[in-house]
């Protein structure tokens, strides 16, 4: 079968239609983590999302509903709980923890059958419904258009919080907002390429744009065509090799952040003077 | 301490208090301030200067007392104030050039994208000249050193040319030259756009020259006047409460019996 | 048995890596000993051996990498899910694909054998020790490294030492909780314990203390439920922090950052 019968057949459609919605919100929500300094935050989400699928499975309701409904109540819980939770780690880390001993209960509950487990922690795009590609829509147009609006206020309370808190710009409520959007946004990355490997798709790709470019921008740009580049790959070559999609996504995605520090180091290598010690001016 | 009858004055405080988590931290403040003057605001740690500048702001509410600010309430995102905070440390890897944070004092609290236009380039250019930092405008913020990221912050507050600019703590991680830098910079900026300045400072003495007149805060209580009248044995033991002794050598000011 | 010298060594670990900020270091591990073990499978070697190549070949890449935070956080992340992405290869290579995927993620220890008791008993016990023949340096750069450069510690050396002493406390955890659940494990007593007392002999004693009482409790539930022993020790191990976090608001300011530039 060549790569255009593939593409007649409606799972691989849905798989390039999920894909290249996903890839497109990770690419610009990762670029906000990066900045924000979540990642640790990002892969709890993922890890409750595991137990919220699981949870789902178990009632059976659909998983993505399921992801959904436990990360924004955990996300909100976050919000309500920390500043911007940076450094946090070890809260962050327990609820993490907890959530994965949840959703391995949960999944023990519903099936003894491990290939679900498999799926749910690293992805199953080529198993993706109709319905789930109308979800995803929906929810990544609702993500799309919030960060359209609150662009230039998340940039710079993000960037410079003291002063943008004095501008009029309500910092805490961003953060809550923004970690709601994270939460919608890994739920659907946890489709694509699974709870674990969700850094992979959320935070590699913005991490190597911010490596090339310090532009808000055009690093918002690359970080979207990286996401892009890797998705489409990884599908392309899952089909082709038989392999998990995510293998190919998480190899790509790695790639592009190695040779972003290694450019970035051969390219600017004035860029790595030492950094100054705050009291010391020159 | 009498402070002059001003026409219109930019800020007034009277009979302010600040009860913060049970702690009174302003008690019976009173100030009037002038447009245009040059204020170096002075106190002890935990006196309540940091309080002050957030009151400007309208980032915290008086428990009691009348303030106004440019004859209104303070409300929070006053674009008629610039706000310079305290030197924090950036972190060298953060993926940002110069001018686009200096961007964020012109429009970074407003929704949406924003379109890059060529009046606004120019505005965030002229305001790094202004700092005599528009060769640093491409650069990543990170790489710069503590006295260039403090330069634009300053450009950053400039943007929406303000009528009050509050800067906390300014001088505090520099050295003695870039001092002197900051200080001619920060009083230029002050004299050319008849800007009311407010500066927290932990030494008024390399302000002698430039300021108008001190704010000093201690225990929640203030002193207003010029440096003579207000840094004294007198007023300062009266402030503080304890016995306080102030020698002036070779033309500046030095605290014995308290911090500064 | 098994279960309890494992337990110890964890939960001495587990303070060092919470003082240390390392807690996502100690995520990241447990994720790369699954691809290690998967990789082990595959070429048809116990997973114990693949366990050990590749957490300790990573914890030595971690100690290398990054030296501020925020970089320090994506470049483990991307080790880990690079690891992570080798393990899903490796496990769809094999045919026995998702169930031996089950057991290596999530644990099986009501099903050890007599042998692997020995081994996992040996292997915590070398750690124990390992961990008492560093532990006055590696506090004392933990908690002030600068000095401690100062006064000659080789600061660097024992980060990486230590992060190797994490890998195999990973590789032999794996076999009681699974790879992940390992931090529940590492960072559950530490993190509780911490919130506790801040004297370090204390916090560690009721980290151990705290560790082993999940196991047994664990195993104990688990033998009598069909829920996974992991579950158990996760949820008892979340349980007990999360009143002692919320009552007790002892805050160190930046606790679990308190070394910035060492790893």
């Amino acid at each position: 079968m060549t790569l255009f019968d593939l593409l007649r057949q409606e799972f691989v459609q849905n798989a390039f239609l999920s894909g290249t919605i996903i890839a497109l919100v990770s690419g610009i929500v990762g670029y906000f983590i990066i900045l924000r300094g979540q990642a640790f935050a990002t892969e709890t989400l993922s890890h409750v999302g595991f137990a919220g699928a699981a949870g789902a499975a178990l009632i059976g309701v659909n998983s993505l509903v399921g992801m959904f409904f436990l990360t924004v109540i955990t996300a909100t819980g976050m919000g309500a709980l920390g500043k911007r939770l940076k450094g946090r780690d070890v809260e962050v880390g327990m609820v993490l923890s907890f959530m994965l001993g949840l959703g391995v209960l949960f999944l023990s509950l519903y099936t003894q059958n491990a290939s679900h487990a498999v799926n749910l922690l690293f992805g199953s795009i080529l198993s993706v419904t109709r319905e789930d590609v109308v979800l995803t829509i929906g929810s990544s147009a609702f993500v799309l258009i919030t960060l359209i609006v609150l662009y230039r206020p998340l940039l710079f309370a993000s960037l410079d919080p003291i002063v943008a808190e004095a501008r009029g710009v309500s910092v805490q409520f961003l953060s809550i907002l923004f970690l709601l959007i994270l939460a919608l946004t890994v739920s659907q990355a946890v489709e694509v390429v699974g709870t674990l490997l969700v850094f992979a798709l959320l935070i590699v790709p913005a991490a190597s744009a911010v490596h090339l470019t310090s532009r808000p921008f055009s690093a918002l740009i690359l970080a979207v065509a990286i996401s892009l580049f890797s998705t489409w790959g990884g599908l392309v070559l899952s089909l082709i090799g038989h392999q998990p999609a995510s293998f190919y996504i998480v190899a790509i995605t790695s790639f592009f952040y190695v040779f972003s520090r290694v450019f970035r180091r051969f390219y600017y290598p004035r860029r790595y003077r030492e950094p100054l010690h705050p009291s010391r001016e020159i | 301490m009498q402070d002059l009858k001003i026409h219109n004055p930019a800020i007034v405080l009277e009979n302010v208090d600040v009860h913060l988590g049970g702690l009174a931290i302003l008690n019976g403040v009173n100030l009037s301030i002038g447009a245009g003057e040059f204020i170096v605001v002075l106190g002890p740690n935990g006196a309540g200067k940091t309080t002050l500048l957030k009151l400007l702001l309208g980032l915290i509410r008086p428990s009691a007392g009348l303030l106004q600010v440019l004859d209104r309430t303070p409300k929070r995102g006053n674009q008629a104030i610039g706000y310079v905070p305290q030197h924090r440390v950036i972190e060298p890897e953060t993926p940002i050039r110069t001018r686009d944070l200096v961007g964020f004092g012109l429009d970074g609290h407003r929704w949406g994208i924003g379109w890059p236009t060529r009046s606004r380039r120019e505005r965030i250019d002229r305001a790094l000249k202004e700092v005599d930092a528009l060769s640093l405008a491409d650069s990543p913020v990170g790489l710069l050193s503590g006295g260039e990221q403090q330069r634009l912050m300053i450009a950053q507050a400039l943007l929406t040319d303000p009528q009050i600019l509050l800067l906390d703590e300014p001088l505090a991680n520099l050295d003695l030259a870039h001092q002197q830098e900051a200080v001619s910079l920060i009083s230029r900026i002050c004299r050319t756009r008849g800007v009311t300045t407010l500066l927290v400072s932990h030494d008024v003495n390399p302000l002698l020259q430039v300021t108008d007149r001190v704010i000093f805060l201690a225990r929640g209580h203030s002193a207003i006047g010029a440096p003579a009248e207000v840094i004294n044995g007198e007023t300062l033991s009266r402030l503080y409460g304890l016995p306080v002794e102030v020698a002036k050598v070779m033309d500046r000011f030095f605290v014995v019996g308290a911090e500064l | 048995m098994a279960g309890s010298v494992v337990a110890v060594a964890a939960a001495l670990l587990g303070y060092f890596l919470v003082i240390r900020g390392l807690t996502f270091a100690g995520h990241a591990l447990s994720n790369v000993g699954f691809a290690g073990a998967a990789g082990a499978v595959l070429v048809g070697i116990p997973p114990v051996y693949g366990l050990l190549i590749f957490t300790v070949g990573a914890s030595v890449i971690i100690s290398l990498i990054g030296k501020q935070i925020r970089e320090r956080d994506v470049a483990v992340g991307v080790v880990m899910t690079f690891a992570l992405g080798l393990g899903i290869l490796f496990l769809s290579l094999y045919n026995g694909f998702a169930e031996r995927a089950y057991s290596i993620l999530f644990g099986t220890i009501l099903g050890i054998s007599r042998d692997d008791v020995i081994v996992t008993a040996i292997f915590s016990s070398l750690i124990i020790i390992g961990l008492g023949i560093l532990a006055r340096p590696l506090m004392f750069s933990s908690f002030d490294s600068g000095v401690a450069e100062a006064r000659g510690v080789p600061v660097r050396a024992l980060g990486v030492a230590f992060l190797i002493l994490v890998a195999l406390a990973v590789s032999v955890a794996v076999q009681v909780v699974g790879i992940l659940l390992i931090f529940t494990l590492l960072v559950g007593p530490a993190a509780t314990a911490n919130r506790l007392t801040s004297q370090p002999a204390r916090a560690m004693l009721l980290a151990i203390f705290l560790a082993l009482a999940y196991t047994w409790l664990g195993i104990l539930l688990a033998a009598n439920t069909v829920w996974p022993v992991s579950f158990f020790i996760a949820t008892l191990s979340f349980g007990v922090y999360l009143p002692v976090r919320l009552l007790s608001p002892r805050w160190w300011g930046s606790e679990s950052r308190v070394a910035n530039d060492t790893l």
